[in-house]
């Protein structure tokens, strides 16, 4: 990596931000619905980089967090009758305090355990979705009844059924983890993350904590990725089981490998160029594994760092 | 029914459930003991070998046993072949690194299940018994055949253990899971090993899927529970050892099949699913064998 520039690095971030929001008014109407639910899972995919891409810590399981933030919004709605602010917030802090106790657990494996120990937490979590269904729905899902879905912020209220509505709120909580995530990953405490990924025993060495920088990750991760279920839960008003299987831990893999591991903007390339993909393909194809089956090995086999990671080695080193 | 019986014939299915995942689980064990590769499609060879199974039984008219032994032979023999082309194609040039190998095995899980739901269909089919005797106990009938699973299982797992123990093959694998570094030097030629061991591990599970086949009929994704049940298995025994795979899937089979019988077979695979979750978080070293990695 070549030596940093920030004003660059933030301009450039803006500007992708200010796109989205220019690109709001000029998309029709089936694009500016798929973009919205795209940022949405752009930021599940970000928590994910956040442990694969930096720390270099290989989940198998993040369905579960995405999954406890998903849940955890939509429950508190149909079950206990929250308004939204609140129970985005529950959502978010069911992801954190799983993050916590899987963290907990899971870092004392490294490597192939690791990820078996996430993938198996997470069937079990999805397993437990199903057992309880006369709560959850089971396979079934439920629907956030849509009277339910307002945001009242004082006088106003926001109706979040609402296209335009939902896109803005996609975008806000996207450009905030997009921000946060640059400022984290810039930080000394990103340049320790990325120092456990290169060489764990000698930062272990230098006199850094290893265990618990990993573990504040891994609920940072956890952390995110539930914001993004239950953002989900609330503006696209549906909550599956399906969101909690092995698939959903595979598909924010997908993402960051093909946008690039890493990277900050890489999760939101991969995801628009997955969807765009399935998109383009649908029309002579239904067959939608095959191609994130194919994806998954040409990527591996020729493109490891993805596209912007090649990006950045060819041309852009500054990229962050 | 009282409770002696109920207990004998949830013991007897659970029996018939641990002599196919002993098979399934053998073949995961070998090429993660030699390979040091997590092949995450295993079960989807599983799936292959049962779909084909249903394939060629029902191109073959005659006595159903015909069409049967004959997918018996040919079914293991197709999946083995594909293996080794994905395994040339894919795994060696990875150079087995075990995490592009992993993101590799998942995206051959997907196309394996999206090609077998384009060309088989989402049905679940059925294959018939080579035979359909009845023996008859005391308290209630018991299909012969599934007794003749046991058989065969037991059959091939004793097979496999004598060419591991007592063949110049068995010496090679040996010689590349122990130090694949030292046997390359010594003239193994490790490559053809590795390629030869996937093969065998898809084949072992298309085995266990033919010989199941006929009671439990061929699906799309019935690939995804072998898969979980041999990762518990092979961690219980602990990767690459033969007498604890057998012994591990004796254990999961039969409380599998006596748990599912009295209680929720959910909350069966909740359980499962989480004690081996924490035997790896406490036990790793125990599990994965003494290599240092």
């Amino acid at each position: 990596m070549s030596e940093a520039s920030p004003a660059k690095a933030y301009a450039l971030h803006l500007g992708v931000i200010a796109l989205l929001f220019v690109l709001s008014f000029m998309l029709p109407d089936y694009y500016h619905g798929l973009l919205a639910r795209i940022m949405v899972l752009a930021v599940f995919a970000m928590g994910y980089n956040m442990l694969f891409g930096y720390v270099g810590l290989f989940s198998l399981g993040h369905a579960m967090f995405f999954g406890a933030g998903l849940y955890g919004a939509g429950l508190a709605i149909i079950q206990l009758g929250w308004s939204v602010p609140l129970a985005l917030l529950g959502g978010i802090a069911c992801g954190a305090v799983l993050a916590l106790a899987i963290g907990l657990l899971a870092l004392r494996t490294t490597g192939v355990a690791f990820m078996i120990v996430t993938m198996m937490f997470a069937q079990v979590f999805y397993l437990l979705i199903l057992y309880f269904a006369a709560w959850t729905g089971g396979d079934q899902g439920q629907v956030v009844p849509q009277p339910a879905r307002v945001l009242n912020l004082g006088a106003t209220s926001l109706d979040l059924t609402n296209p335009t509505v939902r896109y803005m709120s996609a975008l806000v909580l996207f450009a905030l983890v997009l921000l946060v995530t640059l400022a984290v990953v810039r930080s000394r405490y990103g340049r320790v993350l990325v120092a456990i990924r290169e060489n764990e025993e000698r930062t272990k060495m230098l006199g850094y904590d290893t265990f618990s920088n990993k573990l504040i990750a891994v609920v940072a991760s956890g952390t995110i990725c539930a914001a993004s279920g239950a953002a989900y839960a609330v503006l696209f008003g549906y909550v599956g089981s399906s969101f909690a299987s092995v698939q959903y831990s595979i598909l924010p893999l997908l993402w960051v490998l093909l946008g690039g591991a890493a990277t900050t903007l890489g999760p939101l390339i991969g995801t628009v160029f997955m969807y765009y993909v399935i998109d383009v393909t649908s029309g002579y194809t239904s067959a939608y594994l095959l191609i994130v089956g194919i994806a998954l090995i040409l990527l591996v086999l020729f493109f490891p760092k993805g596209i912007l990671g090649s990006i950045r080695q060819r041309w852009l080193g500054w990229l962050p | 029914m009282h409770f002696g019986p109920h207990l004998l014939l949830a013991a007897l299915e659970g029996l018939v459930t641990s002599a196919v995942l002993a098979l399934t689980a053998l073949g995961l064990s070998l090429v993660f003991g030699v390979m040091r590769v997590v092949n995450v499609a295993h079960g989807e060879f599983f799936m292959l070998g049962a779909v084909l199974a249903w394939a060629i039984s029902t191109a073959i008219s005659g006595h159903p046993a015909l069409g049967f032994l004959a997918a018996l032979v040919i079914a293991p023999l197709i999946v083995g072949a594909i293996a080794l082309v994905a395994e040339r194609l894919v795994l060696r040039r990875l150079n087995y690194n075990p995490e592009a190998t992993i993101v590799a095995t998942i995206g051959m899980l997907y196309i394996i299940q999206q090609l077998a739901l384009s060309f088989y269909g989402p049905e679940a089919r059925p294959v018939e018994p080579p035979f359909s005797y009845r023996i008859l106990l005391p308290w209630f009938g018991y299909s012969g055949y599934k007794l003749s699973i046991i058989a065969a299982s037991a059959l091939l797992l004793i097979a496999t253990w004598l060419v591991l123990t007592r063949t110049r093959i068995g010496l090679i694998m040996r010689a590349t899971q122990y130090d694949s570094e030292t046997a390359q030097a010594f003239g193994i030629p490790v490559d053809r090993v590795y390629g030869g061991v996937f093969a065998l591990g898809a084949m072992l599970a298309a085995i266990a899927a033919v010989l199941i086949v006929p009671i439990s009929q061929a699906h799309y994704l019935m690939g995804q529970d072998p898969l979980l049940l041999s990762f518990i298995v092979v961690i219980i025994g602990g990767l690459g050892s033969l007498r604890g795979t057998v012994v591990a899937a004796v254990l999961i089979g039969l409380s599998d099949g006596i748990i599912s019988m009295f209680f929720s077979p959910t909350l069966a695979k909740i359980i499962a699913t989480l004690l081996v979750a924490m035997v790896l978080v406490f036990r790793p070293q125990g599990l994965f064998g003494t290599a240092s990695r």
